[in-house]
């Protein structure tokens, strides 16, 4: 007490007007630092996006602005390429395999959180290592047995794991499910409450936030994902999401770079929607990983 | 007689909760034999084989393991690019999220706002990015090289010339660094209060308090990125394969289309897990990207645990900050 009464105001004293100016001074390098940083960071969706809406001729002049507006490229995309099938492609990849996650990988978070069994650590070690596990380790067997199985071509390789414990969204989960007070759980079991019934009333309702991260990054990683498609349906034009048709939108028929640079935006367009509408999930869930880690 | 039957209800109650554990975890069980365990043994077995997926495999002792250890010319290219990769682009992208994420706890104004700028082109879908930076960083007609020109220097030819393809990707991998950032954000705001005010009772300045306070406390979230960086970097797929193929495409416009340019130019994009998709998925030698799977697998398991056992000497460990 004594000692803050002191302090407080020696501290104050102690900062004539020449170090506040120091003080005002590092705050505007600071945040000019952010700010030419804040613009290197958007320039490259900003060329981008000018890109698009330029005629062909001009993308590939030394014009940076777009002289006539071709707001038409957008549409013109659409007609270059199936556009739409990958998008359902990568619909039916996402979806199904953000479903599969969520009701294989709760089960297991919660009985590494909160069961008490022999092997529990090991198999919480084993999770750790799958996660850090190239996925390039078993590629090789694993398409050998999609292929004879006749599913090479297809998006159910790249679906099908989903649907069986994701290693990621196991140890999100349980690291969210270890801070969930032991009381709530007890109160359930005193009004008789099996176990199953814990985890599907009360322990999913009081890990919404993390439930939903799951789903986010679950859905995000497969919508970006470009190696496992690839890998399966590179051969199979049908199946194509959009990453892949994305990558070789260009070489289709010798396409400009304004129509590339459109599809491209169109891409990006649905991540950043999501972003914007889920941004707080967004956060709390990275940081889960990391903080927490 | 009453404790015999005592001793069958609590063996029933164990047997009971056995089968709930194995339940709730009957996917990974499956997953994890089907989709880690038998490929690992697989590959193993395979490795050891010469397998193009049509013929049967046949034996063939070490031959693949000699094969790429000794004759294959691309492996050395191969890996010398990844090593070359994760030893810049893990440091640049953790002192860059740390200085960034520096400035924005001390900025308290506009966090909200600077925090989604240098996030969002980490969510951006990789294709999707690494195009964007083949076309910015077009030498004839880009942006990046149109502007330099206005200044009058002579910008390089970025993904077009062996040594500036591996530095475009770098800027490439620096503008998706906001995962890191965000972490590391959330992880300076985390540090106690009382730590900075009894540094700074006892006389130390701005660099004192970060290099006394912030960074100890917060270096089990720089090894978890550290960590997470030599993975993905062991991982670099995606990126080098697209921007090559689009920088390869664009150079040869009138001729051949069907060629993908793995490694483009001159290999100095070929890394190993690009050179582990040539052979087992482009040309077909099964055998040989087992063997080379395999030894993916040891040095990503030995780094992991090289950099785990050897973090004790340098990361503080707060009550229970890495469980």
């Amino acid at each position: 007490m004594s000692a803050a009464g002191i302090t407080a105001p020696f501290v104050r004293r102690r900062r004539p007007a020449a170090v506040r100016r120091r003080q005002f001074l590092v705050a505007v390098a600071n945040h000019a630092f952010l700010i030419a940083a804040a613009i290197a960071f958007l320039a490259p969706i900003g060329f981008m996006a000018l890109t698009a809406l330029m005629t062909s001729d001009q993308a590939l002049s030394s014009h940076l602005w777009p002289h006539p507006f071709r707001w038409h490229n957008f549409v013109d995309v659409f007609t270059t390429a199936p556009i739409w099938r990958w998008t359902l492609n990568t619909l039916q990849y996402s979806v199904l395999a953000t479903i599969g996650v969520l009701v294989s990988s709760i089960p297991v978070a919660y009985a590494l959180a909160r069961l008490r069994w022999r092997g529990r650590n090991v198999a919480f070690m084993i999770v750790l290592i799958a996660l850090m596990l190239p996925p390039q380790v078993s590629v090789v067997p694993l398409y050998v047995m999609w292929a004879k199985l006749h599913l090479v071509g297809t998006l159910w390789p790249v679906i099908i794991p989903n649907w069986l414990g994701d290693a990621f969204s196991i140890f999100l989960l349980r690291q969210f499910f270890l801070t969930i007070p032991e009381e709530y759980l007890d109160a359930a079991r005193v009004d008789g409450c099996g176990e199953l019934r814990i985890l599907f009333t009360v322990v999913t309702r009081l890990a919404k936030p993390a439930i939903a991260a799951v789903a986010l990054f679950s859905f995000l990683y497969t919508f970006n994902d470009f190696f496992l498609p690839l890998l399966y349906t590179g051969e199979n034009e049908h199946n194509w999401v959009l990453q892949i048709g994305l990558s070789e939108f260009r070489s289709l028929h010798q396409v400009q770079w304004n129509l590339t640079m459109a599809a491209t935006l169109l891409v990006m367009a649905p991540v950043i929607v999501i972003f914007f509408l889920a941004q707080k999930a967004f956060v709390e869930g990275v940081t889960l990983t990391g903080v927490k880690g | 007689m009453v404790p015999l039957e005592r001793r069958r209800a609590r063996r029933r109650a164990e047997w009971r909760r056995r089968r709930l554990v194995l339940l709730l975890m009957s996917p990974w069980l499956v997953g994890f034999s089907l989709f880690f365990g038998y490929p690992l043994v697989m590959s193993a077995y395979l490795s050891l084989n010469h397998y193009d997926l049509l013929s049967p495999p046949r034996w063939i002792g070490l031959a693949n393991y000699r094969y790429l250890f000794g004759e294959d010319a691309q492996v050395g290219p191969a890996i010398k690019n990844t090593l070359w990769m994760i030893a810049v682009l893990v440091p640049l992208q953790v002192l860059f999220a740390l200085g960034v994420a520096l400035m924005l706890a001390r900025a308290r104004q506009g966090i909200g706002f600077f925090r989604t700028v240098f996030y969002l082109p980490a969510l951006t879908p990789p294709v999707a990015a690494t195009l964007g930076f083949v076309y910015i960083l077009n030498p004839v007609t880009g942006p990046v090289n149109n502007i330099l020109k206005h200044i009058g220097i002579n910008g390089p030819l970025w993904f077009q010339d062996p040594a500036w393809a591996k530095p475009s990707l770098v800027l490439l991998g620096l503008w998706g660094v906001g995962n890191t950032m965000v972490i590391f954000l959330a992880a300076v705001l985390d540090v106690p209060t009382h730590l900075y005010e009894s540094a700074e009772l006892d006389g130390a300045n701005w660099l004192q308090r970060l290099r006394w306070v912030t960074l100890p406390t917060i270096s089990p979230v720089i090894l978890f990125a550290v960590i997470l960086g030599v993975i993905q970097g062991l991982q670099y797929f995606t990126q080098a394969y697209v921007a090559g193929n689009i920088a390869s495409g664009q150079a040869s416009q009138a001729g051949d289309v069907s060629s993908v340019g793995f490694g483009y130019p001159e290999d100095s994009t070929l890394f190993y897990p690009v050179l582990l998709y040539q052979h087992g998925f482009s040309d077909f030698q099964m055998g040989y990207a087992s063997a080379m799977a395999m030894l993916l697998l040891a040095v990503s398991f030995a780094v992991t645990l090289v950099i785990v056992l050897n973090s004790r000497r340098w990361v503080h460990h707060a009550a229970g900050a890495l469980k």
